[in-house]
This record gives structure tokens, sequence and C-alpha cells, in this order.
């Protein structure tokens, strides 16, 4: 289904539920940059499920320049069934955005390492799509002494 | 003012393998990553220069490749696998920004 909205009611919209999460939401449910709208770009609005995913990222980050970031996703990666997309998120950063890994059958494990820059301490998020459409996530928050994307 | 290419490292865990192995790919390439986000003494902001794509293509066939934002470090590193399946050449190639490609080779003999 295709929703049309025009720019203005769509601010409206957005100021109301930033008005609401002010109001009600609990700490860290204020969206505090585009890792949500990401998410439902990769995602198409569904719900990810818990599991498959495994995301290790440092529980505390001495420096937010340079933090190691694995992940896996359990899969058998066959031509039949396999991860195609890994979303990498955080929802801390001034952009949302870290990554996106793309597998193929031939990458034989859906598993990759990268360092990244973490601003500030946040959540980082891993979404992974697999060949049928099937989306399963996972996050960890890192604690960050001194961040990254300075200057 | 040219800054020669960098010369990406790359380092597979076997440069032998059977056929079905998974073989492991680590790769390092010298790039300030720059975010974008950051100013200068002057308070302008500093152009946005990043990787911002990474592929693995094996003997001509993709196997691997990430979409990067600003938020992945400098110099980037990867490191993935790929199932042997053939010998033949692991190219690796990063495409700037400016759409400069800075390319990267290794070879597999699978038996």
């Amino acid at each position: 289904m295709k929703i049309t909205m025009s720019r203005r009611a769509a601010l409206g919209l957005g100021g109301a539920a930033v008005a609401a999460m002010v109001v009600g939401a609990p700490r860290g449910a204020f969206a505090k940059n585009d890792h949500a709208d990401l998410i439902k770009a990769f995602t198409g609005g569904k719900e990810p499920t818990k599991g498959k995913v495994k995301l290790d990222v440092p529980d505390i980050a001495e420096n937010g320049n340079t933090v190691p970031l694995t992940f896996s996703v359990d899969s058998p990666m066959t031509a039949d069934s396999y991860v195609k997309d890994v979303l990498i998120v955080a929802d801390g950063n001034p952009r949302g955005g870290i990554a996106t890994f793309h597998f193929t059958p031939s990458s034989g494990a859906a598993e990759a390492s990268t360092r990244i820059r973490l601003a500030e301490t946040q959540n980082v998020i891993a979404i992974a799509k697999m060949n049928d459409g099937a989306l399963f996530i996972d996050s960890k928050p890192v604690k960050v002494t001194i961040g990254g994307c300075g200057g | 003012m040219s800054t020669p290419a960098p010369r990406p490292r790359i380092r597979l865990d076997k440069k032998e393998a059977k056929k079905g192995d998974l073989v492991e790919v680590k790769a390092l390439v010298a790039h300030i990553m720059e975010s974008g986000q950051r100013k200068d003494k002057d308070g302008n902001v500093i152009p946005r220069k990043i990787i911002n794509k990474f592929t693995c293509e094996v003997n001509g066939k993709l196997v691997f490749s990430a979409d990067l934002e600003p938020a992945v470090s400098a110099n980037p590193y990867m490191q993935f696998k790929f199932r042997a399946e053939e010998s033949g050449k692991v190219v690796l190639t990063w495409i700037d920004d400016d759409g400069t490609k800075i390319v990267g080779e290794e070879t597999i003999t699978v038996s």
C-alpha cells in the first residue's frame, strides 16, 4: 500500500510524534538520527525477529574512531537458503547508517568484520535479510569513552 | 597535487584450498574516510571523501560486497569469507566518492 502525504502533513505528523515521545516514551526511544528510517527502508516496515544474527562489538570502546565490529548470521548459505543483505546502523551517531553488506551463496558464510566510528555511547543494530525475505535482528549497546567522528 | 593510489593489503588465510572450503579474506586499504561532518580551523566543512563501495569478485563472479557510510573507520578494514569453487583470481575493488577505483588482486588454487 502506498501512502502519499504532503510535506507539510508529514512534518506535522513528525512534530506530533516527537511531542508524544517527549511526553511519554522511555529514554532511549527518542530518535536521535535517521537510523529508524534506514531500518524501515531496509525491512519495508516488517518487524524483524530476534535471533539468527549475532552482533559482536565491545561493551566498552575506548576509542570511538575505530571500534571493531563482527557479525555472523546462522544460515546454510546454499542457493535455496542464504543471507542476502545485512544492514548495520547506530542510533547515536550524527547519521544512522554504518554499512550494508551483500552476500551470495558463494560467500559460504554470512559473516564479516570491519571497524566503525561511534560518536558516543549508543546502540549498534544489525538486521539480516534472507533470500526468502525473512528478517532477523540483533543489537548491542557500546559504551564509548572517547567519541569518533570528532573534529 | 597528486597522491599515489594506495596499495591495498590483502591476505587470504589459505592460498590453496579444496573445493568447497571456506577461504577467509582480510583486506586493508589506506584511506582517510573523511566523513563530511568535520570542520577545519576556520569553521568550513571539510568535504566528504569516503570509500562508499567495496566488492570481491572471484573469477569475475561477485561473491561479497558492501556499501559503506562515513561511520566506517579510516583505513577501512574488511574481513569476510568465500567458498572456494575453482582456481583463479580474487579481485577486490574499493570505489571512492570521486569514482576512483583501488583494485587489489590475489590468486587462489582450488584442488
